[in-house]
């Protein structure tokens, strides 16, 4: 078993056990290792950096919202390849693009190569969230941008605590469908 | 925006996440789907009446022996599916065990009986109500999975799909069994195994429509 693999499920699990560092660490880590999984695919279909990055942050998004769904017992590294390979070939869908461009990779692939250039995206997270219901823009603004406290987002917004943290989850899921542009027919 | 803007934003204030959710939810959505289509059938078609007879009594066994199975297989498979990266491919042959069964003990039960018979032992009376009855009551179950199916993350969207319709086409066949009086193999192998495969089909065409993320 490779290095990658348990560094990263260590992280992983501290991360789905609450542990902020280590799930921060996590991303940071895998943000590196999908920057240079889809720059390389996306080269062969004649995109570049840019679309790269959103696509990146299109995962991310897609991580942070179906962490749920990894399971301890299981490897750390199909798991997260599973969910790269899942978007990059739902994006090539989108350009109309043959899922004949996607080359049957080895799962240790993803994590053994890293980018650290770093571009910015497209996606205009503002945009974004004033599509949201209010309640969720409130939550997320309070709590995941201005890092107060649910307790405090609940004062300030009069909403119940866990109300705040539904609106949390649910506006996260919400931003991450809206991040995936309507695929063009 | 920047990678880290989202980084940053995704990991503040985390919470800790129940890992147990996943098979919490699609148990609870194949629980409701079994209340409904029980209930659906129990309330528009009614029970059936001469259950007192132990043949009757037996079929109605074989009956929900076998699309209790179909379910539970379906929906455990369909568990471990819906979570990226995992797999065993034997489920995929597990789930075709209970209608190799049941076709089995339908060409027992031709190889005893007259030729003559075979007709009636197809059809019975009832085969255009079983025909569209399963189908029909399918539909809310397989909301019901393919909303749970929605909350977790499922990568091959035709199988899952094609699953859902497994799950739901087993728990109807077990709610039509409550009223079906058609006691004989061959029909059941032919009604409730071609229609909860009609099922899996409309599943497997619906799938990628329905549970993109």
């Amino acid at each position: 078993m490779s290095t990658n693999e348990e560094e990263l499920k260590a992280l992983m699990t501290a991360g789905l056990d609450g542990d902020a560092a280590a799930y921060r660490a996590l991303l940071e880590r895998l943000s590196r290792h999908l920057r240079s999984y889809y720059r390389g695919r996306l080269t062969r279909v004649g995109r570049g950096s840019f679309e790269a990055e959103d696509l990146l942050q299109e995962a991310l998004l897609a991580i942070h919202t179906r962490r749920h769904t990894y399971d301890r017992a299981e490897l750390f590294t199909p798991w997260i390849h599973a969910i790269a390979r899942y978007k990059l070939i739902d994006y090539l869908r989108r350009i109309n693009s043959s899922r004949g461009d996607v080359p049957i990779e080895d799962v240790g692939e993803l994590t053994s190569r890293a980018d650290h250039d770093e571009v910015e995206s497209s996606i205009d997270l503002k945009r974004l969230m004033a599509r949201l219901p209010v309640k969720m823009q409130w939550a997320i603004q309070y709590v995941k941008l201005d890092g107060l406290s649910v307790a405090e987002a609940a004062r300030r917004s009069g909403m119940t605590e866990s109300a705040v943290k539904v609106s949390i989850h649910r506006g996260l899921k919400a931003l991450s469908a809206a991040i995936r542009p309507e695929q063009k027919s | 925006m920047k990678t880290g803007d989202l980084i940053n934003m995704l990991t503040t204030n985390i919470e800790a996440v129940d890992h147990r959710q996943v098979s919490r939810t699609l148990a609870a959505a194949v629980a409701g789907g079994a209340v409904i289509a029980l209930g659906a059938a129990l309330i528009m078609l009614g029970g059936r009446s001469n259950i007192r007879s132990d043949e009757a009594l037996a079929f109605l066994i074989v009956k929900l022996t076998f699309a209790v199975a179909v379910t539970l297989l379906a929906s455990v498979y369909l568990t471990r599916l819906v979570r990226p990266g995992v797999h065993w491919r034997g489920w995929m042959a597990l789930v075709g065990v209970p209608f190799a069964g049941i076709v089995g003990l339908a060409a027992i039960s031709l190889a005893n009986a007259p030729a003559l018979h075979w007709q009636a032992m197809f059809m019975g009376d009832e085969w255009l109500e079983c025909l569209l009855s399963i189908p029909i009551i399918a539909i809310i179950p397989f909301a019901l999975v393919i909303w749970a199916v929605r909350q977790a993350a499922p990568t091959n969207l035709r199988r899952a799909g094609a699953l859902a319709g497994v799950v739901a086409g087993g728990l109807s066949a077990a709610g039509y069994a409550l009223h079906c009086t058609a006691d004989s193999l061959p029909f059941v192998a032919v009604w409730y195994g071609g229609t909860i495969m009609l099922c899996t089909l409309g599943g497997a065409v619906l799938g990628p429509r329905l549970l993109r993320w």
